[in-house]
């Protein structure tokens, strides 16, 4: 629909160049809001892992020891949530999934990835939209650990997907060959999650 | 497998009730209604003449047997957009742009059944009134209970409307905690909801209860962590965070 203005509201306008980086709809903060469905995992690090797995032709798992021990980047990011919140410039330190890619083959067949996590959290991303720099798995924010109401001690961050496609508290990748859906995909959320196309629904 | 488009629509402010000196509750009249379920949301969304636009999330304090209108019970945010608008600009007659109902996680009908514990802390209580209203609509016997956190006695919204439903209703009772500053000769709570609290109020369901909690972060986190500390299993503790961020 259009058409209708909002009687009597301005708006708050910010300089062109924060403006240009907030995606339709959303709104900027300066602190970090927390979202999830359910209480917040806390699990040892001696207990950690991460694997990649499903479609692979040999899975690989990592101890967290072993999974600190691999190549790391520091990204700067904007992060836009579903809730309507952007936040600018956030700073991570994490694992470039190519890098992870490069322990495992990858059947042609498994163009779809299924993130889960500790508490059976899980969230669908097409490969091709995690490789080429697109998709971490950060396990600093800010040059600090990253803390437990904020997916510590690591999540997975696609910077360019609304948040919640970056799993929180994430244990693995399977690989799929059909894009199935994952925990907020099958409960009215959007199954790409483009904050751009403002893909938030399922629907959009 | 394509799915239905949740369309914005003009909905028309047809009453609007102060709560608290900060809340307000807006009742729409939507063309295009469609029942939810309680605990969901709509987003409101507000355009300037040049066309500028923004967004926000509200949930439906109203249960789905309201058929036609939602009401959405808005804190105001002395530093927000959206929220100072509604409050300060918006009357009845005007109209204002809404999609949904949307969630369905944080979401309880009475099919899903109980014991319910409802955890609220401040404008957290808005979804959990929902449920509450659904469950009353329905004539509903599943027992349940609402453990509801507040700064002081004039910021608890709905307070009328829970005695009301304890009064008749012998399977729900409301337990209320103020944080700051409990009413003269309170001998109720008056701490922030610990898991010794809890443990008072989830006794009589024990770890059957299905729970809800929604408030600020620290509240959630607090309390999902002592819930699931308690043994409860974790599919049956659902949360929603409710953060004054700017709204």
């Amino acid at each position: 629909m259009a058409g209708l203005i909002s009687r009597g509201f301005l708006g708050r306008r910010r300089p062109a160049e924060v403006e240009n980086r907030l995606p339709p709809g959303q709104y900027l903060v300066t602190d970090w809001p927390v979202l999830s469905a359910g209480p917040t995992p806390h699990t040892p690090l001696d207990k950690w892992s991460f694997s990649m797995d499903g479609l692979v032709r040999k899975p690989a798992t990592w101890s967290w020891a072993e999974f600190t021990k691999l190549p790391t980047q520091t990204y700067t990011v904007d992060i836009s949530c579903v809730t309507k919140w952007t936040k600018l410039d956030m700073k991570w330190l994490g694992v470039s999934v190519d890098t992870l890619l490069e322990a495992v083959q990858v059947d042609p067949a498994g163009k779809y990835v299924m993130a889960y996590s500790d508490g059976g959290y899980t969230t669908n991303v097409p490969l091709d939209e995690m490789t080429k720099g697109q998709a971490f798995v950060a396990y600093q924010f800010d040059d600090k650990p990253l803390e437990p109401v904020h997916g510590g001690p690591a999540r997975l961050v696609v910077p360019h997907l609304y948040f919640w496609k970056s799993a929180k508290w994430i244990r693995g990748l399977r690989f799929m060959e059909e894009n199935e859906p994952g925990f907020w995909e099958q409960l009215g959320y959007n199954i790409h999650g483009d904050p751009w196309k403002e893909e938030r629904y399922s629907g959009d | 497998m394509p799915q239905p488009v949740i369309e914005w629509q003009a909905g028309t402010v047809t009453a609007i009730r102060p709560e608290t000196r900060q809340t307000k509750s807006f009742t729409l009249a939507l063309p295009k209604w469609m029942a939810h379920r309680a605990g969901m949301h709509y987003d409101v969304r507000l355009t300037a003449p040049d066309g500028y636009r923004t967004e926000r999330s509200y949930s439906v304090a109203s249960a789905p047997e309201s058929v036609g209108t939602i009401e959405l019970t808005v804190e105001r945010i002395a530093d927000g957009e959206v929220s100072p608008y509604l409050h300060d600009v918006v009357v009845t007659g005007d109209q204002i742009e809404v999609r949904g109902p949307i969630g369905g996680y944080f979401v309880w009908d009475v099919a899903l059944g109980g014991p319910l514990l409802l955890v609220g802390g401040g404008s957290g209580v808005v979804p959990l009134m929902a449920m509450l209203r659904h469950r009353a609509a329905q004539h509903a016997s599943v027992p349940a209970r609402i453990l509801y956190s507040s700064r002081t006695p004039e910021d608890v919204i709905y307070r009328s409307e829970f005695d009301a439903l304890a009064a008749g209703d012998r399977g729900f009772e409301a337990f209320f905690t103020f944080t700051r500053q409990a009413p003269p000769g309170w001998t109720g709570y008056r701490r922030r909801i610990d898991g010794a609290m809890l443990q008072e109020v989830i006794k009589p369901f024990e770890k059957q209860a299905r729970v809800y909690v929604c408030g600020p972060t620290l509240l959630v986190e607090s309390v999902a962590t002592a819930l699931a500390q308690m043994g409860l299993p974790i599919e049956r503790i659902r949360t929603e965070r409710f953060g004054p961020t700017g709204v």
